[in-house]
């Protein structure tokens, strides 16, 4: 461990033991992912499954760091990305990006240029949009938080909109090809999306320490000499290009980042991003890996995990409203 | 008054086009010249369609009325209260266990669901500090997001996700003559609070204030929470959810109007109906011949209006 | 040296600080005083560039605040302000450590390490170095903010109404720690204080504002008069020197009509 910045005695040792019991418990989720219940070939199966595990690996990372990040920039820990509509956004621009092309169009144009144009695009709205509601005059939390969750029902519904307009019998087709869901992870866009998360992790990594003194709060970060206002859009743009990827490889998943931030920040007796950042990607992975594994060959539900991050995740958002961790 | 004589107006007009628009030709000429095929299809299927939209959307206004003088949030309706989710979660549990019963029946167990809803929603609301009036709803926001997403988990558990998706999105497209008489009774109980609006004002005012004038306030509690469970149950089981219409009326009768409850409930009910008609007749004409639900419409529609009351210079309220 | 020059803050049509001409002195303890709503507080976070003013130019040792690098000024200037609530758990040590970003960018030396035992000695909150923020007194958690800024160990510091919220026996304690800072470490403190007769105990230089301008400043003696305070806080004040210090009393007013 480099000797970081704050750290405390202690904390760091405790903090890097949690992290080393996490990476055996992820490693173990992921062996059980690839081996339970494999019948007949085991070349096949594995190539299969090593596919879909790496979807969720990019995934969870994608959220777990998107969601500390957020939390780290907005002061808060009840605010996630897609509580506040990003992967929302993501699927209105894809939406209306199948709408203006139309599907015959679409066919011709390689899938990951499609995505990248995509993701382009949802960075520079979502980092506009939130720069307006972040710096403009709404100053409460809980304006921006219920602002954030009409303009994501907003966004939502506008895409169904749109979404008829489609021809409706076209839409089935484009829904398969284009619309991720859990079970039909989009495995043409793993190369590239594992190349936006790993430069995104880099980045993220780089700025650890300064993220710890982001968490101070605004006027503690500029008092410490952090140039604010480029760190937080800096810090907006990754988040923005982490989700879009997620949204992209598996469709929105609403309070799953929540849960999982939340969940690191309880085992972790550190705010040491260098600490956070890793368990919560761990955390999300074995969420993941595990909560699928345990669904699918076990209880032999395809589609559920998706229902139940959001059940549980809805019961720990309200748990953290009633609790008073909004002020 | 000439306000109101201009909604009126404004309304009336809404309520003819949406008798001659759709997807078969019908024209007042051939109704007034008394053509048997065009007074057929007014009475069996486009008086129908227009009477229902009218029913549900004064009803569902009124409904979001009362919700707001209970929970004393302007930012409270059935679908930013858990009730509606609640009540679509009824109708999921009346279909799986009793299959053979009437809808009358799934629509009380719907309806005892969806009081069930408004309960938990009001009593979650007394236990927090509420520091802000944007806590309301989001609370209930989220209660109804868990609610939901337990009733998808039903639904796909029993393979019913395909109902569940007919009652979750409000729609009048499959509306004809004898599918939609119960929204008369749901009406009719909105009018009933129209009688009873004084003592809902003063609940409003919170329970010390009841008590101390003499109000029973549990009773007049749960008679305004019943009405609007009843009502959310029968527009949810006849046409589905039409989210927001019980937050954008009731606030813009207020701007017009101010705050007392008597005085806005006809204006109340005649925007979230004349609101429902402009949702519906919209929803079938942008994408002509195909049609765009109400949920739908009123979803871009409500929330951008929402966005307006929370961001907008008026009601800074947070 | 800080100098200020022709600083305005206004927002919209209400106009909070106008034309503000003032330099503060190096060394020793400058205690900005005012009613509310005199523009204390604004003027001192648009030193500490947490706020950016309408017009005019703050230089602090001929840094400009607006254009200078955050990172430099950051090693020049430390400012604290009133509420100082963090979402994230720190420990004391955790808090008081964030002080040596400016200078170490979160790879902490040997000698950062010094610096914070330093500042944690200063406070007396060695034996809680290890306690987590949420589980202090308000005074120990005010103790422990002011240890960061010691640990930043800046030329200049500010303080926002730092006896907030405090009770006498820590109000003077924390007016005791500013004479030490600017005394023992040579500090140059700027504060602001509501508490008249503790800025005339504890201060070198008294800056009183009414309606966003200075109307005086001096020292402690010139500034603690009937007249003056008159000006300044529209009350009647008696004066007495007790013990060579010059005190106000101000509980019981004419009535007025």
């Amino acid at each position: 461990m480099p000797a970081d910045l704050t750290a405390s005695p202690g904390s760091g040792r405790s903090g890097g033991l949690i992290l080393l019991a996490l990476l055996v418990i992820a490693l173990f989720a992921c062996t059980a992912f690839m081996t339970v219940g494999v019948t007949g070939g085991w070349a096949f199966v594995l190539q299969l499954r090593a596919v879909k595990l790496a979807a969720l690996l990019l995934v969870g990372c994608a959220i777990a760091l998107a969601t500390v990040l957020f939390q780290t920039v907005s002061g808060n820990r009840i605010l996630t990305p897609s509580i506040m509509g990003f992967d929302a956004l993501y699927i209105l621009i894809q939406t209306s990006a199948v709408f203006a092309i139309g599907a015959s169009g679409l066919n011709l144009v390689d899938k990951r240029l499609l995505f990248l144009g995509q993701a382009a695009l949802m960075t520079a709205f979502a980092a506009l949009l939130y720069r307006w509601l972040f710096t403009g005059a709404v100053r409460s939390l809980h304006l921006l938080l219920l602002a954030g969750v009409v303009l994501g029902m907003l966004f939502r519904s506008v895409s169904n909109i749109l979404q008829r307009m489609i021809d409706p019998n076209e839409f089935v087709v484009l829904q398969d090809r284009f619309f991720a869901s859990f079970n039909t992870v989009d495995t043409t866009l793993l190369g590239i999306a594992a190349v936006i998360i790993a430069l995104a992790a880099i980045a993220i990594w780089r700025m650890r320490a300064t993220l710890d003194v982001l968490g101070l709060g605004r006027d503690a970060a500029i008092a410490l000499g952090v140039p604010y206002k480029r760190t937080t859009m800096t810090v907006l743009l990754l988040v923005a290009a982490l989700t879009s990827t997620s949204t992209a490889l598996v469709g929105p998943v609403a309070f799953f980042g929540l849960l999982v931030a939340n969940m690191a920040y309880a085992l972790i007796p550190s705010h040491r991003h260098a600490l956070t950042l890793p368990a919560a990607a761990l955390i999300a992975v074995i969420c993941l890996v595990g909560g699928q594994t345990v669904l699918e060959r076990v209880f032999a539900f395809n589609t559920a995990l998706a229902i139940i991050v959001e059940f549980l995740g809805g019961i720990v958002f309200l748990f953290m409203l009633v609790r008073g961790a909004v002020r | 008054m000439t306000r109101t004589a201009a909604a009126v107006a404004v309304f009336l007009l809404l309520a003819v086009a949406s008798l001659f628009a759709g997807v078969s030709d019908l024209t007042p000429g051939a109704v007034l010249a008394g053509d048997p095929a065009a007074i057929n299809l007014l009475l069996t299927s486009r008086a129908p369609r227009t009477i229902a939209v009218v029913l549900a959307g004064g009803s569902v206004a009124i409904a979001g009325l009362i919700m707001q003088m209970l929970a004393r949030n302007r930012f409270a309706e059935p679908s930013t209260s858990g009730t509606v989710d609640a009540a679509s979660l009824g109708m999921l549990c009346a279909t799986l266990l009793l299959p053979d019963m009437p809808v009358i029946v799934k629509m009380m167990v719907a309806a005892a669901f969806a009081l069930a809803g408004a309960g938990l929603f009001m009593g979650v609301l007394a236990r927090i500090p509420l520091s802000s009036p944007l806590v309301t709803p989001l609370v209930g926001l989220m209660l109804g997001n868990v609610i939901g997403a337990a009733t998808s988990f039903i639904a796909y558990r029993y393979d019913l996700l395909q109902s569940l998706a007919a009652w979750s999105n409000g729609d009048f497209s499959t509306i004809l003559r004898g599918r939609y008489e119960l929204l008369w009774v749901a009406f009719a109980l909105a009018a009933l609070a129209w009688f009873t609006a004084d003592r809902l004002t003063v609940a409003g005012l919170g329970r010390d204030f009841s008590v101390n004038l003499g109000l029973n306030y549990r009773r007049v509690l749960l008679f305004g929470l019943s009405i609007v469970a009843m009502v959310t149950a029968m527009v949810v089981t006849t046409v589905g959810m039409i989210p927001f219409l019980g937050l954008a009326a009731p606030n813009l009768a207020s701007m017009a109007l101010g705050d007392n409850m008597r005085r806005a409930i006809p204006l109340t009910a005649l925007l979230g109906a004349g609101l429902a008609l402009a949702c519906d007749l919209l929803g079938r004409l942008v994408n002509y011949p195909f049609e765009i639900p109400i949920g739908t419409m009123m979803g871009v529609i409500g929330s951008v209006l929402f966005l307006y009351l929370l961001l907008g210079k008026r009601f800074r309220a947070g | 040296m800080i100098e200020i020059r022709d600083v305005r803050k206004s927002y919209g049509d209400a106009t909070v600080v106008q034309g503000v001409n003032l330099t503060l002195p190096r060394g020793g303890v400058t205690a900005i005083i005012g009613p509310n709503g005199a523009g204390k507080s604004t003027l001192l976070t648009m030193i500490g560039r947490l706020l950016p003013m309408t017009s005019g130019q703050i230089l602090v040792d001929g840094m400009d605040v607006t254009h200078a690098a955050s990172n430099a000024l950051a090693r020049r200037l430390s400012i604290l302000r009133q509420d100082n609530h963090i979402a994230a758990r720190l420990t004391v040590r955790d808090l008081v450590a964030f002080g040596r970003y400016p200078h170490s960018h979160g790879r902490l030396t040997r000698e950062d390490g010094v610096h914070v035992a330093r500042a944690l000695e200063f406070l007396g909150l060695t034996h809680l170095a290890n306690r987590f923020l949420d589980e202090l007194s308000g005074g120990q958690r005010q103790r422990a903010h002011v240890a960061m800024v010691v640990c930043q160990d800046t030329d200049y510091i500010l303080l926002d109404e730092p006896l907030n919220n405090l009770d006498m026996k820590h109000a003077v304690g924390m007016m005791q720690l500013m004479r030490r800072m600017a005394d023992d470490l040579g500090k140059t403190i700027v504060v602001v204080l509501h508490d008249i007769n503790f800025a005339s105990c504890y201060a070198d230089h008294i800056v009183a504002m009414r309606d966003g301008r200075v109307i005086r400043k001096g020292a402690p003696a010139a500034i603690m008069t009937a007249d003056a305070m008159r000006a300044i806080y529209d009350i009647d004040m008696h004066i007495e020197e007790i013990g060579g210090d010059r005190i106000g009393v101000f509980y019981r007013q004419p009535a007025r009509d």
